[in-house]
């Protein structure tokens, strides 16, 4: 071989620290952040609570959080299962309602439980298809924005349809759509999913406009590459720094929006629980029970606030302009 | 300039009728519809419904439909299908509610927002900066309906005060004065939260706009020639950080109908927010399609005025 014989042999105490890889770069100034770092931590806790609680609240009767104990209503949390008037095999988990019962006795815990895989999920599916579809036309965008269709460009076409978008009042449309659809928890997901892809589409589209001139794209393109591959497999890892920003900060307004919309009655349906709709019935008792839009709100709250923190975090380590300034 | 804007005005014209096909297919391809909203009255009969049907013209094709919804908005002929008023009356009755609360939240957005952010960027990663990065992350984490109830709960267990509503109900024959300071009891609470998540996210703005004002050659050489800190920072720095947020203002404007919707249904509030939300209820087509409308022509409206006014007060800008 031709290359192996012109190589300068290499010295072993010779050889230059490698550079950091970007991505080690990155996490180490998103290390150093701390609230990043310890919401990073509290996500991933909660991830396995979300599973781990699926799993619980379907297959063990004592986290059923269907099970209703009319003798055991509004008991405050902490407080013990009495067992005078309902069946010792309805007791709740190790015979303690930590987070208390609500209207007909169910226990908080188990809905809890429920309610974080729900919550999560409603939160990923939106983001994600919010995602695929910014990164879809976006990358049509800037990829085939000089193309010609008739007598407008791709270009055009797709950043018109993203400012027609961009008209709509988003709650308003939201809450139009699911009030006129059947109530089911998919069609939530995938109306805030279709309803927030604009920013996403709009950062994809600069960033291809940045790379499509670069140099691995045309050496890409020089090896006839399928345009696909270039854009799906090349271009857009490239692109992902300010989708995974928004993605973090994503999720957390697409959950907002769910306990917002369960809030007004138009979210998931009883008996299912997520949070936002165990607040809603809840605060009809809040004088009574204030655990039960206490408990919920606060969960909403600080699963909300880890993911704004999170989003910050990864701004701060993806964006060096950012970086230098503070 | 005029060239500029006259052209402008026309390409949102021409967004505006994508956005009026566009809402009005989505509500009458969506399943669901007026005569459907109270199935198990048993007064309705199936020649009801063919009435109400025919009525609202809702045999007809979606074109013709929109083309029906078009012709009655633009000549004022547009009914509600809940009670026949027509419909720009009805949010003609409900928009001076929402613009008091609007222009009250955007006053104390504006009040609060700005000293906070131009002090934090001026002790940047002292302990007022972070309390208020602190502060500001966590009101934007708030559910807004969450913290209403626990404003509201506050308020009337410490003030003995109703905040629901837009007024105390039986004080028509109160003195002008009581009857006003009522008002203004019941205006506060609900603006104060319809203010908060406006108010952390812009003295975030503020924030990282002040910094970057602060770090340019021109403030250097501010202080270089010895003008003293309050000089410098608000005769020079402030002014030019205050820029980008004229747009800001312009691109306020459409939240009166989209944000509100929470804020005055927890509130009872009279406003154009609640309206959507009742029609969204009552399947009133053309109720939700009107305020669809309104919103996106606020929208494009916003933003034009924006720009125009972003150029008169940087004349660095110039229109193509």
């Amino acid at each position: 071989m031709k290359s192996a014989t012109l190589a300068p042999p290499l010295d072993p105490g010779n050889i230059p620290p490698s550079p950091a890889s970007p991505f080690r770069e990155q996490w180490e100034i998103f290390k150093k952040n701390k609230s990043a770092i310890v919401s990073l931590y509290f996500l991933g806790l909660l991830l396995v609570v979300a599973v781990f609680g699926k799993g619980l609240t379907d297959w063990t009767q004592a986290l059923d959080p269907q099970m209703v104990r009319l003798a055991e209503k509004f008991k405050p949390p902490l407080s013990t299962f009495s067992g005078a008037a309902t069946p010792q095999a309805d007791a709740p988990f190790m015979g303690i309602y930590l987070l208390g019962t609500d209207e007909l006795g169910r226990d908080v815990f188990a809905r809890m439980l429920q309610g974080t895989f729900v919550s999560l999920t409603v939160g990923f599916v939106a983001v994600g298809i919010s995602i695929s579809v910014g990164i879809l036309l976006g990358g049509l965008a800037g990829y085939y924005g000089r193309v010609k269709l008739g007598f407008i460009t791709v270009d055009t076409l797709i950043m018109r349809f993203v400012d027609i978008m961009l008209c709509f009042p988003v709650f308003f449309l939201i809450l139009t759509v699911v009030a006129l659809l059947p109530p089911s928890i998919y069609n939530i997901m995938i109306v805030i999913g279709l309803t927030s892809w604009m920013g996403t589409a709009r950062f994809v589209r600069a960033e291809f406009l940045r790379l499509r001139e670069q140099d691995f794209v045309h050496a890409a393109r020089a090896q006839a590459i399928p345009e696909w591959r270039i854009i799906f497999i090349h271009m857009v890892p490239n692109a992902m720094a300010p989708v995974l920003v928004s993605a973090a900060i994503g999720v957390a307004t697409a959950i907002l929006t769910e306990s917002a919309l369960s809030f007004l009655g138009f979210g998931v349906q009883p008996p299912n629980a997520t949070w936002g709709n165990i607040l809603a019935d809840g605060k009809s008792y809040i004088f009574d029970a204030p655990w039960l839009t206490f408990i919920p709100g606060f969960a909403i709250f600080f699963v909300v606030l880890a993911f704004n923190l999170c989003g910050e975090g990864l701004r701060e380590a993806f964006n060096p302009k950012l970086r230098k300034q503070r | 300039m005029t060239a500029y804007i006259l052209r402008n005005i026309w390409q949102k014209i021409i967004l505006l009728v994508f956005v009026s096909i566009i809402s009005h297919a989505i509500v009458h391809l969506a399943p669901g519809e007026p005569s459907l909203v109270d199935p198990s009255n048993p007064r309705m009969k199936a020649e009801d419904i063919a009435r109400i049907r025919a009525a609202f013209h809702l045999d007809d094709p979606a074109h013709v439909q929109y083309y029906y919804w078009m012709r009655d908005l633009f000549t004022g002929e547009l009914r509600s299908f809940k009670d026949g008023r027509p419909v720009m009356e009805k949010i003609g009755d409900r928009f001076f509610n929402s613009l008091t609360l609007f222009f009250v939240a955007t006053l104390i957005v504006w009040c609060v927002a700005f000293p906070v952010g131009v002090r934090a960027a001026l002790h940047r990663g002292g302990l007022y900066d972070k309390a208020t990065t602190l502060v500001s992350y966590a009101l934007i984490s708030i559910p807004g309906f969450f913290l209403s109830y626990m404003a509201i709960i506050f308020v009337v267990k410490n003030f003995n005060v109703p905040v629901v509503g837009l007024q105390t109900f039986g004080l028509e024959e109160a003195s002008f004065w009581f009857r006003s300071m009522d008002r203004l009891w019941h205006l506060t609470i609900p603006a104060l939260m319809a203010a908060v998540a406006g108010t952390a996210v812009l003295s975030r703005y503020v924030r990282s706009q002040m910094l970057e004002v602060l770090s340019q050659d021109y403030m250097r050489t501010a202080y270089a020639k010895g003008l003293s800190d309050d000089v410098a920072v608000y005769r020079h720095g402030l002014r030019n950080a205050l820029l980008p947020f004229i747009t800001m203002f312009g691109l306020m404007l459409p939240d009166m109908i989209g944000g509100s919707v929470i804020f005055e249904t927890i509130f009872a509030w009279p406003g154009i927010g609640r309206l959507g939300y009742e029609a969204i209820l009552a399947r009133d087509f053309p109720v939700i399609l009107t305020l669809n409308f309104i919103t996106a022509v606020l929208v494009l409206a916003g933003t034009l005025i924006s720009d125009v006014l972003y150029a008169i007060a940087d004349p660095r800008i110039k229109f193509q």
